[in-house]
């Protein structure tokens, strides 16, 4: 099982989400934003930081990267992809995922742990979770208020495509407390908050995170 | 060549709490009688003579503007 993780220049939390692909027994593939070769993958990390500084939008330029275009091949052929943070910007940029982010309402740099809800255990991300599960994973984003058309959120909360809401307390504005949501086939997640920091209690507030991770490894193997 | 502007702005129903922030400093700095303000973004590009509208409205939909959040107007004017 080799997971790959994406670096573009701006990117932070390759190194983070390497290790937690590790940490499950997963093999991690380091993939370079010019390169196109996804060097035989199984599953794609799109990660967290500033790709390209964030100028224009954040994760306008980085979907444009050569290796974002193979990445939205694979995933048309059902390749497992998760996106983190920026990661998730650009998957929406890129079309994969709908919707966009917005600055967040209250204009504040949000850095906390936060409460997160399960709301869909189904996915090749969300599998290992039970449903209606409470996690706790860290969150930090200038750009996090996810927005989509009145349209879009009815077709995500009506297909039961809204994966993690945030509980208690909403970060940024977003709408519907959404936290992260999927693709149609449910092969494709992308979330704010950030999992590969919460995968040991030495380093997180929790181990919550690893749950996406073992998750991806039972999508792979069952596919 | 030619110049093109392009102004990329928040749909109306998108919250802008950065044009908020503006709108709400006014009147802390005296200026009275602004009742909204609504921030977004202006391109200029320099253009060849053969790039025609078509190409621009591209440019604006798939790349400066996002139209999930934003609209885009793209005018040109003279250098």
């Amino acid at each position: 099982m080799k997971i790959g993780v994406i670096t573009f220049p701006g990117t932070l939390d390759d190194t983070d989400a390497q290790r937690a692909a590790r940490y499950v027994d997963a093999e991690a593939v380091a993939l370079w934003h010019a390169d196109a070769d996804l060097h035989g993958v199984d599953a794609v990390i799109v990660p967290g930081g500033f790709s390209y500084g964030d100028y224009l939008r954040a994760g306008a330029i980085a979907r444009f990267a050569p290796v974002m275009r193979s990445v939205v091949e694979a995933a048309g052929k059902g390749m497992p992809v998760l996106g983190i943070c920026n990661g998730f910007q650009i998957l929406c940029e890129a079309g994969l995922l709908p919707g966009a982010m917005l600055r967040n309402a209250g204009l504040h740099f949000v850095c906390r742990d936060q409460w997160l809800r399960v709301e869909n255990n189904t996915t090749a991300w969300s599998s290992r979770y039970e449903q209606g599960a409470e996690i706790i994973v860290p969150v930090k984003n200038m750009d996090g208020r996810y927005t989509a058309s009145q349209a879009t959120l009815d077709e995500l909360e009506g297909e039961g495509r809204v994966v993690f809401r945030y509980v208690g307390v909403n970060p940024n504005g977003s709408c519907n407390d959404i936290a992260g949501i999927t693709s149609a086939n449910g092969r494709i997640v992308g979330l704010m908050p950030h999992p590969e920091h919460a995968i040991d209690a030495l380093t997180g507030p929790s181990d919550d995170g690893l749950g996406m991770f073992y998750s991806a490894l039972d999508a792979v193997v069952t596919a | 060549m030619a110049r093109v502007v392009v102004d990329v702005m928040p749909k109306p129903e998108i919250l802008d709490p950065q044009g908020q922030a503006v709108a709400n400093a006014l009147p802390r700095l005296g200026f009275e009688g602004i009742t909204s303000v609504r921030q977004g973004k202006h391109f200029e590009l320099e253009v060849a003579d053969d790039v025609d509208d078509a190409t621009l409205a591209k440019i604006a939909e798939t790349f400066l503007a996002n139209p999930v959040i934003e609209d885009w107007v793209v005018r040109r004017v003279d250098a």
